[in-house]
């Protein structure tokens, strides 16, 4: 249980991979389109609809999914429950490699992927996305200094300066511990306000000044079952022990903090009277989805205290949070959007859907590299449980 | 080891007292310019000639149009201003307004409305957009980065992107003619429309010049100067005979569009106090468990 972290080990080139492989290669050649001839010939987007799914789904999702890394680190090494810190090493892996995405997706929806360095030289602190965008940069950052150590273990001995900066890192770790929870909740929570700015043209389903409460309870809720869900994935695409006893307390937490999330969700929707506006339209739809499928069914499963102990029961209501949370951003940032003056309603093209399948299919390959080769995960074989 | 915590928590402690805790959340306010250049639309006096249209084609080298400008047949369908005009007229048949009136048709031009309080500026991360002494909401090509949050802030949809553009692409949409005004001249537009339907002038001398054509022709006007209080104010104000809403004229609120955002912004960041705090109170919490937790050796204990 209590083991070190090591290399997993296995063979990386397994059938998935490949198929992995072949997608980054076709959002690859996307994205030379993508430069090579402007925006518009890869995306649906118009003067209407100026952000698609690569904002919704990378970057707002992306983040929110990414929340496993701070909501594990508070508690394995904020409130010292070292018994949850086999999952944190992994979780904080996954957030790196997520805020890297998020970043890249960022670069290339910009429409002057050239000129992001002005974003740091014109800075205009009212705006909620220069925030969003100044925590996410520096929280990247602190991502990776948190992973120092992990890749030192393995090359520090040949890269010296990695040796020097390992050493420098485990002094002073307290504070970057410290400093990624405080910026993922400053971002998690602007995400909500930036579309707050857009009053009319968002969807009354969605729309509430509270946005940005919501967005942060809500990844908070999600950072626990994210970490369930990789957890599952992981070890059993590499045949590794299930981790079920980290797991299980870790759900009764899940369940608490979605339980908060949801109240003020459901509290807020009720007090604004927004169920006013469910109709039978496909908004309406959208929202019963992300509350009841990935929201109250999830609930509702989490408490169940067979369902927390059951492999299987435990993944599929940490999938269905995830799924509640990726479909709420993606229903803020693209389906609750209503321009006034819309010649059509968006629908993402084929060279949208391919770089954002590419992304995450160069997330899952990263990961994988990452933890075949560096001590990331602490979870014994199968083979060497029996 | 408990020497160098205490001096931890010391310090977190200053940290968070250093920082000013806000006393009170203070209102929001408005960064209006007191009594800018505006101009005034009388839609009964619009014609439908897009003499402004062409004009402002002019004086912005935007590339021809697909249909010239005596063109009748654009009226077809409704437009908007897009990358290559900055400003469309839109035609509105009485059918449409009302049933048994003559039929008449309404003529609409539409452009940036030069809020007092644009949520464009506001929402831009680098300053881009920006709200000038004179008026003008401008646009400086040299600090963009694209990211488009402009096009989701405006509550007029006016701004338009050249999503055709591979590297440079820009946000294109009308500058009220900024460089005429400081040269003293009138906003294209305004100079070239025939029958004065484009008043140009001092915002609150236009919004008194509005009022006493309602109050001298009020069988003629709807009683509504429409941009006077909408989105908190714009610097482009309309007139109408037939009601707003029916001409395609954005029903608004009438706070300026930024208030909410910049108030949470400024509740929850100002002097970076709420960092600071929640920086402070983990520090303190880790500081308490690192001393009563189950410890390993410290090196260890603290690499994630």
């Amino acid at each position: 249980m209590t083991a070190e972290p090591r290399p997993v080990d296995r063979r990386f080139w397994t059938p998935g991979v490949w198929v992995l492989t072949a997608l980054v290669s076709a959002a690859a050649v996307t994205l030379i389109i993508r430069f090579g001839f402007g925006l518009g010939t890869v995306t649906n987007l118009d003067n209407a609809h100026p952000w698609g799914i690569w904002i919704g789904v990378d970057v707002a999702a992306g983040v929110a999914l990414a929340a496993g890394g701070f909501t594990t680190a508070f508690l394995g090494h904020i409130l010292g429950r070292r018994h949850y810190q086999p999952v944190t090493r992994p979780a904080l892996l996954t957030a790196a490699l997520g805020y890297t995405m998020v970043a890249f997706a960022v670069f290339v929806d910009l429409g002057r992927s050239w000129a992001i360095w002005k974003f740091l030289v014109f800075q205009n602190h009212r705006s909620v996305l220069f925030e969003v965008g100044i925590c996410v940069m520096t929280y990247l950052l602190v991502l990776w200094i948190e992973l120092v150590p992990a890749v030192a273990r393995r090359l520090g001995r040949r890269v010296r300066l990695l040796g020097w900066l390992d050493l420098g890192v485990r002094k002073t770790m307290g504070v970057f511990i410290i400093l990624g929870v405080v910026l993922s909740c400053c971002h998690q929570s602007s995400l909500g306000s930036l579309m707050v700015i857009a009053p009319t043209k968002l969807h009354p389903l969605w729309y509430t000044p509270w946005l940005p409460l919501h967005f942060l309870l809500s990844a908070i809720a999600v950072g626990f079952p994210m970490v369930i869900v990789e957890t599952g994935l992981a070890t059993r695409s590499l045949r590794l022990d299930s981790e079920m006893p980290v797991l299980v307390p870790m759900s009764r937490l899940a369940a608490a903090a979605l339980g908060v999330a949801l109240a003020v969700r459901l509290g807020d929707f009720v007090a604004r009277r927004s169920y006013l506006f469910i109709d039978g339209s496909g908004a309406s739809i959208s929202l019963l989805v992300e509350l009841a499928l990935g929201g109250v069914l999830p609930l509702i499963l989490l408490v169940i205290p067979a369902v927390r102990r059951s492999r299987g029961g435990l993944f599929l209501a940490a999938a269905l949070v995830v799924l509640g949370v990726l479909m709420n951003r993606v229903n803020v940032f693209a389906v609750a959007l209503r321009p006034p003056f819309a010649e059509h309603a968006y629908v993402p093209a084929v060279g949208e859907l391919i770089i954002t399948a590419g992304s995450v299919a160069a997330l899952l390959l990263l990961y994988r590299a990452a933890v075949t080769y560096l001590p990331i995960l602490s979870a014994r074989k199968l083979e060497e449980v029996h | 080891m408990s020497t160098s915590r205490r001096r931890f928590l010391q310090l977190a402690t200053t940290v968070a007292g250093a920082s000013t805790l806000p006393t009170s959340v203070h209102a929001w306010e408005s960064r209006a310019p007191d009594n800018p250049f505006a101009c005034l639309v009388d839609l009964t006096r619009c014609i439908g000639c897009r003499k402004c249209e062409e004009a402002c084609n002019r004086v912005n080298h935007l590339p021809g149009p697909t249909q010239s400008f005596d063109d009748l047949r654009v009226f077809e369908a409704e437009r908007r201003p897009n990358t290559t005009a900055y400003t469309v007229v839109n035609r509105y048949t009485a059918s449409a307004l009302s049933a048994g009136r003559r039929p008449q048709a309404t003529y609409v031009k539409i452009q940036c409305m030069h809020c007092q309080d644009p949520a464009c500026a506001s929402a831009c991360p680098t300053g881009a957009m920006s709200k000038q002494a004179n008026g003008a909401v401008t646009y400086d090509v040299d600090r963009c980065i694209g990211c488009r949050y402009c096009l989701i802030a405006c509550p007029f949809q006016i701004p338009a992107y050249e999503y055709e553009r591979a590297l440079a692409p820009r946000v294109r949409k009308c500058t009220f003619c900024f460089e005429r005004l400081d040269e003293g001249k009138l906003p294209a537009c305004a100079a070239a429309c025939p029958t004065d339907a484009i008043v140009f002038g001092r915002r609150r001398a236009l919004l008194a010049e509005a009022r006493r054509r309602i109050r001298e022709r009020p069988a003629r006007y709807v009683n509504h100067v429409y941009g006077e209080h909408e989105v908190g104010g714009t610097c482009w104000l309309y007139l109408s005979g037939a009601p707003f809403p029916q001409l395609a004229f954005p029903d608004l609120p009438l706070q300026a569009t930024p208030g909410t955002t910049e108030s949470i912004q400024h509740a929850l960041f100002h002097n970076l106090w709420s960092p600071a705090a929640l920086f402070a109170l983990l520090a303190a919490v880790m500081a308490v468990t690192r001393r009563t937790g189950d410890e390993r050796s410290d090196t260890e204990g603290s690499a994630p």
